[in-house]
């Protein structure tokens, strides 16, 4: 029920967006009105809502992060342990 | 590099193997068992999905607590909606929630005795239908937590058509984590906190609940990289006893919320005491119409009762303890015997946010885990 999908924002036209969800899914009539967005940045919709304007950056920098902590572990055999 | 791309990362093998072998180092340093629950059904599903609990060590567990919405919205609210249903009404819902039973039959079932019932995908399609249709008179049965009450909240301030009213049943998640933290029968370590909901809420609205419980407690995403992460974090903050609030979803969960949605939602509900079917009733933990739209709000229109909570389970089932988090699916009797998806006896074989219908998805037959 709370699943929600990033998507990039195409054209805006009032409380409603069109939104690329790539792999050639693109969908009109999104609600943009709980957010403050414009064209061209991500969001991430919920049952035809857009909940969140997604920070590029945030996405970014905690996948660097824990690259860099973990840049020295050594993996698990593949069992697991 | 573009979000979509990013995310692709929160999918890296590697990582995940690096990220296991820390998680194995802290969980033997802790050297004890370790119970984190997590409050989503999406979650549930990236975990099973991913195969992620097979990545754990022996001495932690994640296991699903109350998270889905269908499985806890009560029996009289569903029977409610039936009852509209068989009445000449048409009753508008989400899929899910449309197979879910109450006392007697399930929406899907009332359709088949010549209800009128459709199934829609968000509140807006409930508005547009009603608005072609001015001459019948609709209910939208609206179940979700707070991540979908803010969309409802809109429709209703926007003024929806006359004809439509609005059966709502929506649950807020800090409540539920509250009163799970409570209990005194589930011995949960940390919580892995729902991304979704907590977008709209903001980190700060588990700030009370924090300071009771001081309690370990990750919002979390739903890559499965978001969640070994999100386990990391809580094995590390568990190793330095330093329980804090920490932000694995730093991408869409911020410290306020979405102050936008927030306003929208409580402009349109109040929080009031709620029932959680097989849980509890939870003080402040249902989002209810405010009482100027009370004209809208189907329980005033139709007189519909304040029915006692019950839980209605069929005998010997346990979906209350699969919702709550006792147990996992395979030590219900019923599990994949009586109940399957195919036919199930329960709204957690119901929902694709239930634990038991995601198991059994997943060809989860039985868990040869001992408990400690």
């Amino acid at each position: 029920m709370c699943l929600a999908f990033p998507g990039r924002v195409l054209s805006i036209d009032g409380d409603f967006a069109k939104v690329d969800f790539g792999e050639g899914t693109a969908r009109e009539g999104i609600n943009v009105s709980l957010v403050e967005v414009k064209p061209g940045q991500y969001v991430l919709v919920h049952a035809g809502y857009a909940i969140q304007v997604m920070d590029e950056k945030e996405a970014q920098k905690t996948l660097s992060y824990w690259r860099e902590i973990l840049a020295y572990e050594q993996p698990s055999g593949p069992l697991g342990r | 590099m573009t979000v979509l791309s990013i995310l692709d990362g929160y999918r890296d093998a590697d990582l995940a193997k690096k990220l296991q072998s820390r998680i194995n180092r802290l969980s033997e340093k802790i050297g004890r068992n370790i119970l984190i629950m997590h409050v989503c059904g999406s979650h549930e599903w990236t975990i099973t999905h991913h195969g992620v609990r097979s990545l754990l060590p022996e001495n932690v567990e994640v296991r699903a607590g109350p998270g889905c919405p269908v499985c806890v919205t009560p029996t009289a609210d569903i029977d409610a909606a039936v009852e509209l249903a068989l009445d000449g009404k048409t009753a508008l819902t989400y899929g899910d929630m449309s197979r879910a039973k109450g006392s007697k039959q399930s929406l899907a079932e009332a359709k088949t005795l010549g209800g009128d019932v459709r199934v829609v995908y968000s509140v807006h399609d409930a508005v547009k239908i009603a608005k072609s249709r001015p001459e019948k008179e609709f209910v939208f049965f609206a179940v979700g937590f707070e991540t979908t009450a803010p969309a409802t909240a809109y429709e209703i301030l926007q003024g929806p058509p006359s004809n439509l009213r609005f059966l709502t049943c929506y649950r807020y998640v800090p409540s539920a984590v509250e009163a799970v933290s409570r209990s005194p029968d589930l011995r949960v370590d940390a919580f892995i906190n729902a991304g979704h909901a907590s977008t709209i809420t903001g980190m700060r609205a588990y700030k009370p609940c924090f300071d009771e419980c001081h309690k370990p407690m990750v919002f979390s995403g739903f890559e499965p990289l978001d969640v070994l992460i999100s386990v990391a974090m809580i094995l590390r903050q568990i190793c330095d006893n330093e329980p804090k609030m920490e932000n694995e979803y730093t991408r869409s969960v911020t410290w306020d919320g979405n102050l936008k949605a927030q306003e929208t939602m409580w402009k349109a509900f109040d929080l009031r005491e709620g029932y959680w079917r097989g849980v509890a009733t939870i003080p402040n933990s249902a989002l209810d119409l405010k009482a100027e739209f009370s004209q809208l709000d189907a329980r005033e229109h139709y007189g519909l009762a304040a029915e006692p909570a019950s839980e209605g389970f069929v005998k010997n089932a346990r979906c209350a303890d699969v919702i709550v988090g006792k147990i996992d699916p395979p030590e219900c009797p019923l599990y994949m015997k009586e109940c399957t998806p195919a036919s199930p006896l329960g709204p957690t074989m119901v929902s694709s946010e239930g634990t038991c219908k995601i198991w059994a998805d997943h060809r989860i037959i039985s868990t040869m885990r001992c408990r400690a």
